[in-house]
């Protein structure tokens, strides 16, 4: 499969006052074309950095201080951390775009809705006002949102969290993004919305062509939409690997951890799963393995040496001492 | 064309809306009588404010001399009506000044931070360190007492105000997603700026505005209450109670007929923020 996207030994780095805190540490991955790759992984464990530093959206004090982001576009292939201001702003929403958390936020309360719609479409393209404001309203009518017309005179004040998600995907793909970046789309939105919204990914990934990469730290998200999974743990990549593996053949043990950690209905007899102790801080990171403290299969190489991400089946990558061969015990 | 037809439009429909609330009917009531007497201050005055009446100084009010007459036996109303013309031009242009200015160097301290920020607030902090009468002052006996120049020291005295405000407020709509959400579909710092940050800052500049209004009306009274204000024989609300002020005992009018006019105009503009602010606030508006 093409790639569209190459991120290739990514380090994102957090200025302080006493030296640069390392948040994100080698991190690569490839997104294919057509493909939902999803990222999973507790709070703070950078999976957002990650995303935004895929639309060099990173503000100080975090800064990318190494490793390359490669796009692919139907016309060229770029680096796109080697782009300049202007020329990332003309890949930001025509080429890919993105969703985020909090619907309710993320527009801005003093535009209609069509106002907001049409906004990149003003960047990017020469059309007229009578054009984008149809455009905006097919749109509006793909996201399965009832009268149109009338919500597009509206204030994002006026509406519910689960409309205001579907209007943020129509404005990302009004320019019909060749990737689209969804950072926890569902995560402020009550259960049967979240459903609703994923379905309408799902859907509109096929009817646009877009490669999605899914940012989420709930595995029923996962295995709803992704073909692709890498499993974040502060600041790495500890298990990557295709959904259905991911799920039934689980090699890292923190992913194990998540796993039992999902909460299922019906099961009244016992108390909820957590995996003890607590993400190291950026910046404090151990020597050895990063989830040793927290690991139930801990070894005595996890403290002293840190495990490299290996290819422990075809496709299946994992970073952990007990697949490694070198790994003497 | 359109465009100033739109803008009209939101003008209109904002005073409406001003009008509906009891409170803002006040305010918008109270500004607009102001500004109709600055208006037509030649029309409204009954004589000329420099005609002296020899023969009735210091008379008490009455029909012929409504707010009586001073030591000069000029007419105290005409000087007054006079006198508001003179307060809202050096409140309006000296606000202009401060609003210019403080939403410039606010914007760019709030949106860039950094050195830039520091260097303009270190120096906001600076004149925002005086107090602003003794700024005012210093700045007049450079520049030399005269109303523009009056203005252009209350100007400068109220920047820091509005730098402040507009900084703090850029900070903190800086932060929020659609700001974010903007730059990820490709704006340019620039429009983010126009189209997303300055309206949504509207409503605490508009209310600061009218803070600093009535703020510039009271410090050009006191300029002109020191002689360092409005010149004479030209009138203005300060000058006149601070003349007033020999004769407190047997002519109380002088001094009440300004005051009562300043307290009226500066109550007026600072209710009609405060209503302002309710109407901008696009939460509010259902």
């Amino acid at each position: 499969m093409e790639n569209i996207l190459e991120v290739k030994n990514l380090n994102i780095d957090l200025i302080t006052e006493k030296g640069n805190k390392k948040l994100i540490d080698n991190v690569s991955f490839n997104v294919g074309k057509k493909q939902s790759y999803g990222i999973v992984g507790e709070s703070g464990c950078g999976k957002s950095i990650t995303a935004l530093a895929v639309m060099q959206l990173l503000s100080f004090p975090l800064k990318t201080s190494g490793g390359e982001i490669n796009f692919h576009s139907e016309k060229e292939s770029v680096n796109i951390l080697s782009l300049k201001k202007n020329e990332i702003r003309k890949i930001r929403g025509k080429e890919i775009s993105m969703i985020f958390q909090e619907p309710m936020t993320a527009l801005d309360p003093i535009f209609t809705i069509e106002r907001q719609i049409i906004e990149a479409l003003k960047f990017h393209t020469d059309l007229n006002k009578k054009d984008m404001s149809d455009m905006a309203l097919q749109m509006l009518k793909k996201v399965g949102i009832p009268r149109a017309e009338e919500i597009l005179k509206e204030y994002p004040h006026q509406l519910s969290g689960g409309m205001l998600q579907r209007i943020m995907i129509a404005i990302a793909l009004i320019c019909k993004p060749k990737l689209l970046i969804a950072d926890e789309p569902t995560t402020a939105l009550d259960v049967t919305i979240q459903a609703q919204i994923l379905d309408l990914m799902n859907e509109l990934k096929t009817s646009f062509d877009t490669s999605i990469i899914m940012i989420t730290h709930d595995l029923g998200v996962i295995a709803e939409t992704c073909e692709k999974v890498a499993v974040f743990y502060a600041g790495q990549i500890v298990e990557e690997t295709d959904v259905v593996t991911l799920f039934h053949n689980t090699a890292h043990p923190y992913t194990s951890g998540l796993l039992k950690a999902v909460t299922s209905l019906g099961d009244k007899s016992k108390n909820l799963f957590t995996i003890p102790g607590m993400v190291p801080a950026g910046g404090h990171m151990p020597k050895g393995c990063r989830f040793e403290e927290r690991c139930n299969k801990k070894m005595k190489i996890c403290k002293d040496k840190s495990p490299e991400l290996i290819e422990i089946a075809d496709g299946h990558k994992c970073r952990c001492w007990l697949y490694a061969e070198s790994g003497d015990n | 064309m359109k465009n100033i037809i739109e803008i009209l439009k939101g003008i209109i429909n904002i005073i409406k809306q001003l009008l509906k609330d009891p409170i803002g009917r006040i305010g918008f009531i109270g500004v607009f009588i102001i500004v109709l007497l600055s208006i037509f201050a030649p029309k409204i005055a009954p004589y000329d404010i420099t005609e002296m009446f020899t023969k009735s100084k210091l008379v008490s009010p009455n029909g012929e001399f409504i707010f009586g007459t001073d030591n000069f036996g000029r007419d105290v109303f005409s000087r007054i009506i006079y006198g508001a013309k003179v307060s809202l031009q050096v409140g309006i242009i000296s606000v202009g000044i401060s609003a210019t200015f403080g939403y410039i160097f606010g914007i760019v301290a709030g949106y860039f931070e950094g050195v830039v920020d520091s260097i303009i607030m270190r120096f906001m902090d600076v004149l925002f360190a005086f107090p602003s009468i003794l700024l005012a002052l210093f700045i007049v006996s450079v520049l030399g007492p005269s109303l523009g120049n009056t203005m252009i020291a209350i100007g400068i005295v109220n920047t820091p105000v509005f730098t402040r405000t507009v900084r703090a407020s850029v900070i903190s709509v800086k932060s929020m997603e659609y700001i974010t959400s903007a730059k990820s579909i490709g704006l340019k710092p620039i429009n983010i700026i126009l189209k997303h940050i300055t309206p949504n800052i509207l409503a605490p500049f508009t209310v600061q505005a009218t803070l600093a209004l009535s703020g510039a009306i009271l410090t050009e009274a006191s300029l002109s209450f020191l002689g360092l204000g409005i010149q004479p024989p030209d009138p203005s609300w300060g000058s006149m109670l601070s003349e007033s002020r020999k004769y407190m005992e047997r002519a109380p009018w002088l001094a009440i007929a300004p005051a009562v006019f300043i307290i009226c105009t500066i109550l007026s503009f600072n209710i009609l923020g405060d209503s302002l602010r309710d109407v901008l606030d696009p939460k509010l508006k259902l």
